[in-house]
């Protein structure tokens, strides 16, 4: 993947890539970003560790708009960045993600 | 290695920073390859089985202790209560345990008051355990880091027959909800129970406090043991089978590594067992995937059993292997039981796996 344009805008990955109610983890613009497909088939994208104990939440389970953390089974809102079960308390960090011919963005800066 | 020294397990000892020293803290552990497909499927949630299994469990709570209440002061009541017993003093461990992984129901809600009544019928404060388990999940069995190894080395036992009938749990608990209660935490507790969690911890202690204070009021003011033989004592008489199931888990077992295969057991169990104990019988496979609910325990051991050492066949058979090992580890507290891998499995970090079979 290419770098961020101007405006921090870079492609992330395809549509496709990510089944509805799913999170995939992808490298663009030299960082790793968690990038999530909604039951809504919207698209989102958050820092990709979890805030607790820094465990990949790619490898985490998406229940509607809650994403697990693997390790600990805590848990955060992927389309706000809210902690809502401990042991995650920190909230994640979110980048606004939109979709064009096929392909997902993200704005990374 | 052989010794015969006595191994300090404070999380605030010179082993705490050892193990920091030695990588052996939040480290990457050891898990099998499953396909994410695969993975999501065993990772679902469902309402279901766990509302079937907890009304089985409530009503068989109800009709044993509506006998030991019907039969109270004749020798009939004993059945009842030794059945009212294990379903409160030991089923709730593991109903404690699901819930609090968030595993156990589909519905956040229904999880956090199951996590809230199971983990006062098995006496462990709710976020204080919390925060306990977290940390023995991300340090199993790591030397300094987890305060959930139940046979420490060299092994103590005293406490561990006393904690048969759940003495030393119910002494440990007394004293800490008693100084939770105070408002107050140990220093070791406040390694692993953020600050901003400590309200919850003082916060249930009270509550526990008064719950108490209530049922005994109870059985004064009836001139009678039977309030306490429902509330509390329980906890007591009802323990045994939790004990043998918790300290399967682990015990005997190699310490500071990073390979679940090593340090945890999995064990089969006939339905009975594993309706009380809720499949926490499958642990290694719980370990290594958490996220996974109790009831898909058996699927995912299917799916991962050729990386995965031999189950023990029984219960009885963990035990003829554990009761030994902690009988020589009293004498000579370097010992453990080294598990061997399959032939089809991989060996983790090859010098630190190497190691445990050297020592």
């Amino acid at each position: 993947m290419s770098g961020p344009g101007a405006d921090g805008w870079v492609e992330a990955c395809a549509v496709d890539d990510i089944e509805t109610e799913d999170v995939i983890e992808v490298q663009c613009a030299g960082r790793t970003f968690a990038v999530y497909r909604s039951p809504q088939d919207t698209f989102h994208a958050t820092d990709p560790l979890c805030t607790h104990e820094r465990a990949s939440l790619a490898d985490g389970l998406v229940q509607g708009d809650i994403i697990e953390c693997p390790k600990h089974n805590g848990r955060f809102n992927y389309k706000t960045g809210e902690a809502t079960r401990p042991p995650a308390r920190e909230n994640l960090c979110i980048y606004p993600a939109r979709v064009e011919g096929g392909r997902v963005f993200i704005c990374v800066g | 290695m052989a010794t015969t020294e006595k191994t300090d397990y404070s999380l605030i000892g010179p082993n705490a920073q050892r193990a920091a020293e030695q990588g052996l803290v939040a480290a990457e552990w050891y898990h099998p390859e499953v396909a994410r497909k695969r993975m999501k499927e065993l990772m679902r949630r469902s309402d279901g089985p766990a509302a079937r299994d907890t009304a089985l469990w409530l009503a068989l709570l109800v009709v044993s202790g509506v006998g030991g209440g019907l039969f109270w002061g004749t020798w009939l009541t004993v059945p009842f209560f030794i059945v009212y017993g294990v379903l409160y003093g030991s089923a709730t461990d593991s109903r404690w345990h699901e819930s609090g992984h968030g595993t156990a129901f589909k519905t956040s809600w229904v999880n956090d008051v199951l996590y809230q009544v199971a983990s006062f019928m098995n006496i462990k404060e709710p976020t204080f355990w919390r925060w306990s388990h977290a940390r023995h999940h991300t340090d199993t069995i790591i030397v300094g880091r987890d305060r959930e190894i139940a046979a420490m080395r060299p092994p103590d036992a005293a406490k561990l027959l006393i904690n048969v009938v759940g003495l030393r749990d119910a002494w440990d608990t007394a004293i800490s909800v008693a100084r939770h209660a105070a408002g107050r935490l140990t220093e070791e507790e406040k390694t692993f129970i953020p600050e901003g969690e400590r309200f919850r911890v003082y916060r249930e202690a009270r509550a526990w406090v008064a719950i108490y204070a209530l049922v005994v009021a109870a059985a004064i003011v009836l001139h009678s043991f039977l309030p306490l033989m429902y509330v509390g004592l329980p906890s007591l008489y009802g323990r045994w089978l939790a004990t043998l199931f918790g300290l399967s888990q682990h015990a005997g077992l190699a310490e500071n590594v990073l390979d679940h295969r090593l340090n945890a057991r999995t064990i089969r169990m006939n339905p009975v067992l594993r309706f009380l104990y809720w499949n926490m019988n499958y642990h290694v496979e719980h370990h290594m995937f958490p996220m996974v609910p109790y009831h898909a325990l058996p699927a995912l051991h299917a799916e991962v059993a050729a990386e995965l050492p031999t189950p023990y066949p029984s219960l009885w058979a963990a035990y003829r292997e554990i009761v030994p090992t902690l009988l020589r580890q009293m004498r000579e507290p370097g010992y453990y039981v080294r598990r061997e891998l399959p032939p089809t499995a991989q060996p983790f970090r090859p010098e630190m796996h190497n190691a445990v079979f050297e020592a």
